[in-house]
């Protein structure tokens, strides 16, 4: 089974009630089963410009390496599969570029982003993060954040300063402390996690989680399953009725069937003629 | 430092602190930020820890414990007008961080540059018993040089007709409920108490019904054939419900009404 035949897609971005402009970007690829969202921050436009970079170079580096290569295949230098080692790569690589841009560039000094990624291959979803967009799952019943942010709260949560009750009465809800293009360097988070069949991913920028409530994502999600078009509209309008204080995007990936990579001549002969 | 503790005995107001440091020490030694002079009072008997905007109360195995608004606690996540209680002497933590600052900057996400990330960071191995003492380096936790504020300049017009809503949003419309009209489940009443109720089979044919600021409004989901209300098939825009609109989806009617 292809990947983009396995996969339904649906992304959405707004820049919701208060902001004039929308510093978040998205990018699928249905083709190699990748989406990447990214909520950048900066004054003027610099946000805008930071998002757009992270999101640029990873989802056209990860795709162009992948036409003439599998994800399962062993990277040669690291020996990591090359899905994993591409995420990796090309987070480090997006950081490289706006820690340049910001330095070489007056009006883009300090400017910054978050980053999650889902890249879809062989029955698996490897997830790369840095900050605190988030990436949720819906099987089932169970609905929940497969990512942990990087941010001051979490970090609060963990250590048993503040519980997770009294964390949404937080005032430091938007303190991240790690961002794509701060640093010269930068380590992206990377789990590698099993998909199931009829699995709806939601990956989103922190507008959605801090205006809507967890179960009430979870319930939109649950009854709207059958139409993520509607869902994604739907949980934007949510965050833009409780006040939509920041720009707010979701790609919503909903796992329709298997797609476990070729393996052996015959499997890879028979891709091969399907190409 | 907006926030404040102002210190009293039998309602008798006595002293004023500001908590204008990352952590402040109460007890009955000298060495305290906050001295009580009293023997119920231990000698480090509680801190008040500050980072960034949030203050958290912690009992230091004090010999009496300590109270927040009359329930004892061991620890606690301070929120204006709170009430501490140390044996006789109560002190209200007042703050007005909210008030001070514009709601629309709270929105705007930070990094946290590496000082600070390098503090926290070394918080993890420390004993669970005294989180805090690894914060040094934050006594300004605001100033430039920690937080690295990068959010956006232009604040839009809108502002204001926003802010303006917000509240409206948190005031929950009028109530509601439908009642089934036809089928097995006839004269079955249902509150619309969630933000969003689902009506039909998953599979089949599904609506749902969303609570808004402004109104109810029925939207089509999944199958085939779209629910109709009063006789009018829905399109694939959501839909807002009028008092006594009766849905019908598949084959069964049901009444929408608002509840006085």
């Amino acid at each position: 089974m292809k990947i983009e035949d396995a996969l339904e897609i649906v992304s959405q971005t707004n820049p919701g009630m208060v902001r004039s402009h929308n510093e978040d970007s998205v990018a699928c690829e249905a083709a190699c089963g990748l989406v990447v969202l990214a909520d950048g921050m900066g004054g003027y436009n610099a946000g805008e410009v930071a998002s757009g970079i992270a999101v640029s170079v990873t989802a056209m580096e990860i795709s162009r390496r992948l036409k003439n290569a599998s994800p399962i295949e062993r990277d040669e230098q690291s020996g990591e599969e090359l899905g994993v080692f591409l995420l990796r790569e090309n987070i480090q690589k997006a950081n490289a570029s706006i820690f340049h841009a910001a330095h070489s560039q007056p009006q883009y000094a300090g400017m910054g982003t978050t980053i999650v990624t889902g890249l879809f291959y062989d029955n698996r979803v490897a997830v790369g993060h840095v900050g605190d967009s988030r990436m949720y799952r819906l099987r089932g019943e169970a609905f929940g954040s497969i990512t942990r942010d990087h941010s001051l709260l979490q970090e609060q949560i963990d250590s048993g300063l503040i519980s997770v009750e009294d964390a949404r009465n937080s005032k430091n809800k938007n303190l991240v402390t790690r961002a794509v293009g701060i640093d010269a360097e930068i380590t992206a988070e990377i789990h590698v996690h099993d998909v199931q069949v009829g699995d709806i991913y939601l990956l989103c920028s922190d507008g959605l989680n801090d205006m809507v409530e967890d179960d009430d994502i979870h319930s939109t999600l649950y009854a709207m399953q059958g139409n993520l078009p509607l869902a994604a509209e739907q949980l934007i309008q949510m965050a833009n009725d409780n006040g939509g204080r920041d720009n707010v995007s979701v790609i919503l990936v909903k796992v329709k069937s298997g797609f476990a990579a070729p393996r052996g001549w015959f499997a890879r002969m028979i891709d091969w003629f399907n190409k | 430092m907006a926030a404040k503790l102002i210190l009293s005995m039998d309602g008798v107001v006595i002293n004023e602190y500001p908590v204008n440091k990352e952590r402040m020490t109460i007890g009955r030694k000298a060495h305290n930020d906050i001295i009580l002079d009293n023997l119920a009072v231990s000698g480090e008997h509680a801190a008040i820890v500050t980072i960034l905007n949030d203050s958290f109360l912690e009992d230091l195995d004090s010999t009496n414990g300590l109270e927040v608004n009359g329930v004892v606690v061991k620890k606690h996540f301070m929120q204006p007008n709170d009430v501490i209680g140390i044996g006789k002497y109560s002190m209200k933590y007042i703050s007005d961080q909210v008030s001070q600052t514009n709601p629309a900057d709270f929105e705007k996400t930070m990094i946290l540059r590496a000082p600070v990330k390098q503090a926290v960071g070394a918080a993890k191995p420390a004993e669970p018993a005294n989180p805090m003492s690894t914060q040094i380096g934050m006594a300004k936790p605001v100033s430039a040089e920690a937080v690295e504020k990068t959010g956006k300049f232009g604040v839009p017009p809108t502002v204001e007709t926003a802010q303006a809503a917000a509240p409206a949003s948190t005031a929950a419309p009028q109530n509601a409920a439908i009642q089934i009209l036809t089928g097995p489940n006839a004269g079955k009443e249902l509150d619309l108490v969630k933000n969003l109720t689902t009506l039909g089979k998953p599979g089949v044919q599904v609506a749902v019904l969303t609570r808004r600021p402004h109104g109810y409004f029925i939207t089509h989901v999944e199958g085939a054939n779209f629910p109709s209300v009063n006789g009018q098939a829905l399109t694939d825009k959501p839909h807002q419900m009028n008092d006594h609109d009766v849905i019908e989806l598949a084959g069964v009617k049901m009444e929408f009404y608002f509840k006085g």
